[in-house]
């Protein structure tokens, strides 16, 4: 039975053209990443076969941020993982155990390449005059939003509004909380993840706002054209880490540490950096920064630190019976 | 009016022509609502950009991986289910022990847990935090996130397919003709091959293809223990979902249309097999009476 299996993966390899690489490397990554790697794997084959003579194949594999990190954890063998928030890569170093902790101190910037932010998204002509967080309160505006229970961009989008309440002449605690609470209050459908709130927003034509990332703008716009919606900057927005780490037990065990770490040090090469910059991330070198400065609005940014960190927020904002589980209970009744 | 008194076509309707006619135009509706419009939409969303792109969709190297693993899956599944369901309906039908309704329902228990469930059952064995994880890391043996759990995760679902099938009707058919045959000196395996056999082959064949259009199908307990890894551990009904969220929908539904194909050619392969086994029926009765 193995024999035959053997073979038939053999002729199977051999009749779908795949030629049989050297080395062979698997990323596991979030949702909305896919059209970023799609682009920078080639990118960085073709360096690493240059400098190494060796032939390197890059397995793909996407789903929800925190889902990936949980087949990981469960053995699905990665050599890097890419996600969009560094909890879930904490939660492989606590739970699975492999990947050794400290690993946001082995590359620059925090071990996230590029990052992102949250935009509002609003249909064409901006017919509800939405500006800045503050409209997405109001009475009879229709905000999208993923579930921040499940999703690390839902998260984002939760802490940006609290950081802007929280910035407000006179912000407090309890003020960004009952400003929080009014913007889910508006949210019709609560979508699992960022992928799909685009559909509700885009296909199913509900809501007046969508709240995603940057990027994920460009991929509407890609995907669905460039008329039929709007890009609203918010006066300030949260800075979205989208961090990278190398998965140690498993490059280890498969010897393939040296190409996995090359192939996240290349993701702060100029190269790699363009091909971010093209996928609307921004990045984080300064010369490809100012190249596609125009594509890049300047916002006012504030990080996860405001909250101390995201093992902080996560304790006091989206685990069980936390603030945002209160908030939804209290809207639910009302 | 004069029609009914004309042709009265079956004695049991008695209702007027309106409410007959009313009658079938629900059930067409009904037919065309949830069955036909959709199965026509698949096709129609598959070809909307000529058939070209079509045909682009399901020869691109990771939609020909997806399909070599579902063939695999399934020549591997159908035939283990085979072998099984004969031997599980056989101990059943034709003899009689203790634990034998324990183990009938034993037999339906995919039938019964979701296949998330049964999916997560297999991680939860397999899996690098699982009961035998630690060891099979050890050895080196992958079986969750690759091709031999993909295709436990089959076995499962498709477990009850053939036994249950065959089951009610080695059960009606009893043992006389066995016995008779032991009786008149047959072996065992004699008497499988030419008695038991023939007489539940058209069972048999109806159980292995609704196993197969299952397995082929699978969609929850295979997404739980594929990992997703493009043109590696993707099956076509999970290679579907990841194109449709990549707004490739022509191609989403290139795959889907060949899914769709494979139920109706099961389909056709089940009408097939009724109609040769009532035909058979049929024949046996005549050479009875003659």
């Amino acid at each position: 039975m193995t024999r035959r299996a053997s073979l038939l993966a053999v002729a199977f390899a051999l009749l779908s053209g795949h030629a049989l690489a050297d080395t062979t490397l698997l990323n596991v990554s979030y949702d909305v990443m896919r059209d970023f790697y799609k682009d920078y794997n080639p990118v960085f084959a073709k360096y690493y076969e240059a400098k190494f003579k060796d032939k390197l194949t890059v397995q793909q594999s996407h789903g929800g941020s925190s889902k990936q990190a949980r087949s990981v954890i469960d053995g699905l063998e990665a050599d890097v993982v890419t996600m969009n928030q560094s909890t879930d890569i904490d939660a492989i170093v606590e739970k699975g155990k492999q990947i050794n902790s400290g690993w946001e101190k082995r590359l620059p910037d925090n071990a996230s390449p590029f990052s992102s932010l949250q935009v509002l998204i609003v249909r064409k002509g901006n017919p509800k005059g939405i500006k800045d967080w503050n409209d997405l309160v109001k009475p009879g505006v229709q905000v999208v939003v993923p579930n921040p229970k499940t999703s690390g961009n839902g998260r984002y989008t939760y802490l940006a509004a609290w950081g802007y309440a929280l910035k407000q002449p006179g912000g407090n605690d309890a003020k960004a909380r009952s400003f929080v609470s009014a913007l889910f209050a508006n949210v019709p459908v609560l979508d699992s993840g960022g992928r799909a709130a685009t559909t509700t927003f885009m296909q199913r034509n509900i809501g007046d706002v969508l709240v995603t990332f940057e990027n994920e703008a460009e991929m509407i716009a890609r995907e669905f054209g460039r008329g039929g919606f709007e890009v609203v900057y918010p006066s300030v927005s949260i800075d979205a880490d989208l961090p990278v780490a190398v998965v140690d037990k498993v490059v280890d065990k498969k010897g393939t540490r040296k190409a996995a770490e090359e192939y996240l040090k290349y993701l702060w090469s100029p190269e790699g950096q363009q091909v971010a910059a093209q996928n609307y991330l921004r990045p984080r070198d300064k010369t490809v920064a100012a190249k596609f400065a125009k594509q890049f609005p300047v916002v006012k940014l504030f990080t996860v630190d405001e909250f101390g960190g995201w093992t902080k927020a996560q304790n006091q904002h989206f685990d069980d019976g936390g603030i945002y589980d209160q908030i939804a209970a209290a809207n639910a009744k009302n | 009016m004069a029609g009914t008194q004309n042709a009265p076509r079956s004695i049991v309707t008695t209702e007027s022509p309106l409410v007959r006619w009313l009658l079938t135009a629900i059930a067409l509706l009904f037919v065309a609502l949830f069955l036909v419009i959709p199965l026509v939409s698949v096709f129609a969303e598959a070809f909307k950009q000529g058939w070209q792109l079509y045909l682009a969709a399901l020869i691109e190297p990771d939609a020909l991986a997806a399909i070599k693993l579902t063939l695999l899956t399934a020549l591997v599944a159908v035939p283990l289910n085979l072998v099984f369901g004969v031997a599980a309906a056989w101990a059943i039908a034709k003899f009689d022990f203790k634990g034998k309704s324990f183990l009938i329902t034993l037999i339906d228990l995919p039938f019964s847990v979701s296949p998330v469930v049964a999916g997560l059952i297999y991680v939860l064995l397999f899996g690098a935090q699982g009961w035998w994880g630690p060891w099979l890391a050890e050895h080196d043996i992958k079986i969750i996130f690759a091709v031999p759990g993909i295709v436990l995760a089959t076995v499962f679902v498709t477990f009850p397919f053939v036994a249950r099938e065959l089951i009610p009707l080695m059960e009606a058919q009893g043992s006389e003709e066995e016995q008779a045959a032991l009786v008149l000196g047959a072996s065992g395996w004699q008497t499988f091959w030419r008695v038991t056999l023939p007489n539940i082959k058209w069972g048999l064949l109806y159980g292995v293809i609704l196993a197969n259009a299952r397995a082929m199908g699978e969609f929850g307990a295979v997404s739980v223990v594929s990992g997703h890894i493009r043109g590696m551990t993707n099956t076509i009904p999970l290679h579907v979902e990841i194109l449709y969220n990549e707004y490739n929908f022509v191609a989403a539904f290139a795959c889907a249309s060949m899914l769709a194909l494979l139920a109706l050619v099961t389909l056709a392969a089940k009408s097939y097999v009724e109609w040769a086994a009532a035909r058979q029926a049929a024949e046996d009765r005549r050479q009875a009476v003659e």
